[in-house]
């Protein structure tokens, strides 16, 4: 073979094995057509003046499980974890809790009162409360019914409906103990009833303990107002405990000596046991993590490299490892934690793998900077039995299948 | 202690005391309102009968209320209807495999009733009744569930309090775990088994 046939017959090979890789790999190649937005002009500014996502992304959106409640203005729906990336939830995406529809406030009539065991009665308005220093923070919010579906077995097949009654954003607003300093609490004020401008009236108590640690009403949330649906114009924020005490449409605080025991505090959201008896008061969210990629909505296409992916999230504190299983649980290894690590915050965490296209049953497992481990849903039922409803914050199972699907299981 | 350092020290504690100083300090905003706007909005009921407002009814009366402005949801009896909730019944169901919680079997204080009733119902025309209407419910909702004998009985502020709730005694504290399990990483179990599948059920929403 001359230089100039060897050259050729190498040219050919390299062109085969291209080939071969661009046949496997069809929608990879740069298309041959020049496409329409190359070429022509697209929308001016002010086409739309407050942005939408592409519509490329309808598919990302908040989605309820009708046949959970009895009407749509009482009732839940979810936050499309699997389609997120990082820890913020975007406020359109940000999962929906209303007792009795979401109150249209207008707010310059809206008022908070704070009253009872005070010196000093005060009435603020919106302009009041923006009058002081202003606090951001990043925080959660998690329904205590979060995962409440699937206490007798897996039901429902997909991230978004096991795991997507949870947000996070950033929270810009007053602390609470600046405005319980302005009205000045009696020495016998130790809870106090948050209450709703809603037509749902929604009260809780709240202990004066956490009420000074943490809490804030707060009036904006990812840089732009509250949505109507999270509470606009104001709404208390409760970091780490059950959503429902984030009291939204906040209108009126009353300083009391006792708790309220409130509808909201001892017909829901009492966690009922095996022996008849119920928990109440039970307001932390404790350690929870989910794997949001794969998952029922989220197929493995490739075979080689991929990254599982996922949020783990804890109301006692900051996360301080996620574990990742292969095997159902047998063995474990720690997954990468993505800055920033904040506490009662959603965590990031990453898990790169190899996946030979065999079945896997792959599990999180989340712990916190309070010793606290994620516990299995075996170890969960067996001291809680089934009646429970809220609070379930057990290891989960997706089941990767031979064929890239996924599906929720539990394991026995 | 040299003089510098005793100087370093006061003059520490002297920022220690003015931090403190000013962070009791108040902004002094906010409006003080009147004891009668308080009143409008103060409609909260406690367990001891606190913000219990005056007024009366009975369970004779209840009843035709309830039949009008309840019934389409809850039943005639307080029954339920469709997925509404049910509020009669129930009881020593709360130990079984499906447990009914309904006002009778479940609400440890009567004082909650009357706050939810008032404040919430019915739905979609919250805090429309008179708190004569509400008593008149409340004690319909108590008749129903066995809990008074009388219908004629009125219900009112000094009363309401008073009446035992079956089920007082059946919620404890938040005892769960504060530390749990430890973080196995080999050979955590010696079998794993799929014990539930979600495809089976079939009850997810399309997306």
């Amino acid at each position: 073979m001359d230089r100039r046939n060897f050259l050729k017959s190498g040219l050919i090979g390299a062109g085969a094995g291209t080939l071969a890789a661009g046949t496997a790999l069809a929608n990879n190649t740069i298309p041959k057509e020049v496409p329409e937005w190359s070429q022509i002009l697209g929308a001016g500014v002010d086409v739309e003046p407050y942005g939408l996502p592409s519509p490329h992304e309808a598919h990302v959106r908040r989605r309820n499980v009708e046949w959970l409640t009895a009407s749509p203005e009482s009732s839940i729906n979810f936050t499309p974890l699997q389609d997120l990336s990082g820890i913020i939830t975007p406020n359109g995406l940000h999962f929906e809790r209303h007792h009795g529809g979401v109150a249209e406030v207008d707010p310059n009539e809206h008022r908070l009162l704070i009253h009872g065991l005070v010196d000093k009665p005060l009435v603020f308005t919106l302009e009041d409360i923006k009058r002081f220093l202003p606090v951001s923070r990043f925080y959660f919010v998690e329904c205590a019914a979060n995962g409440g579906m699937e206490w007798r077995g897996a039901q429902l097949n997909g991230c978004q409906f096991t795991h997507g009654m949870i947000s996070c954003c950033q929270y810009t607003g007053v602390m609470l103990s600046t405005l319980l300093n302005e009205v000045g609490i009696k020495p016998k004020g130790k809870w106090i009833l948050a209450e709703g401008a809603d037509s749902a009236g929604m009260n809780r108590t709240i202990p004066m303990e956490k009420a000074l640690d943490d809490c804030m009403i707060v009036y904006a949330q990812n840089g732009e107002a509250l949505r109507p649906a999270q509470g606009y114009p104001m709404r208390l924020l409760v970091p780490g405990f059950e959503g429902n005490m984030s009291v939204k449409w906040i209108r009126r605080l009353e300083i009391g000596d006792m708790p309220w025991f409130a509808r909201e505090e001892t017909s829901k959201y009492t966690d009922l046991l095996e022996d008849g008896k119920a928990r109440m008061f039970t307001w932390v969210q404790d350690a929870n993590s989910i794997i949001t990629t794969p998952s029922p909505e989220k197929v493995m296409k490739h075979k080689g490299y991929n990254v599982i992916t996922g949020l783990a999230w804890s109301g006692r504190g900051a996360i301080k490892g996620v574990d990742i299983s292969l095997d159902g649980g047998r063995n474990w290894e720690p997954a990468q934690l993505e800055d920033p690590v904040l506490p009662k915050c959603l965590t990031r965490f990453y898990y790169p793998w190899d996946w030979q296209g065999d079945g896997k049953l792959i599990q999180s497992r989340a712990y916190d900077d309070s010793g606290y481990v994620q516990p299995t849903f075996a170890k969960q039922r067996e001291e809680r039995g089934l009646n429970s409803i809220y609070h379930n914050n057990s290891i989960h199972t997706w089941e990767v299948k031979p064929n890239g699907e996924v599906e929720n299981v539990q394991l026995a | 202690m040299s003089n510098w350092l005793k100087l370093v020290v006061v003059g520490l504690v002297a920022a220690m005391l003015s931090f403190e100083a000013s962070a009791q300090q108040k902004i002094g905003l906010g409006t003080v309102p009147t004891a009668e706007e308080i009143a409008r909005w103060d409609i909260d009921v406690r367990p001891d009968g606190y913000g219990l407002p005056p007024g009366s009814g009975n369970a004779y009366d209840g009843e035709e209320i309830f039949i009008d402005k309840c019934s389409a949801c809850h039943g005639e009896f307080g029954e339920g209807a469709g997925r509404w909730p049910v509020l009669v019944g129930g009881h020593d169901t709360l130990a079984s495999e499906d447990p009914v919680k309904t006002i009778g079997s479940y609400w440890p204080y009567t004082s909650t009733i009357y706050d939810y009733i008032y404040r919430a119902m019915p739905f979609g025309e919250a805090q429309t009744l008179t708190p004569d209407e509400t008593y008149a419910i409340v004690a319909y909702l108590l008749y129903s569930n066995d809990i008074i004998d009388d219908d004629s009985m009125e219900i009112n502020a000094d009363n309401l309090a008073k009446i035992e709730m079956p089920n007082k005694d059946g919620f404890i504290p938040d005892d769960r775990e504060v530390v749990s399990g430890e973080r196995c990483m080999r050979d955590c179990k010696d079998s794993v088994t799929v014990a539930s599948r979600a495809r089976i059920l079939d009850v997810t929403p399309d997306q």
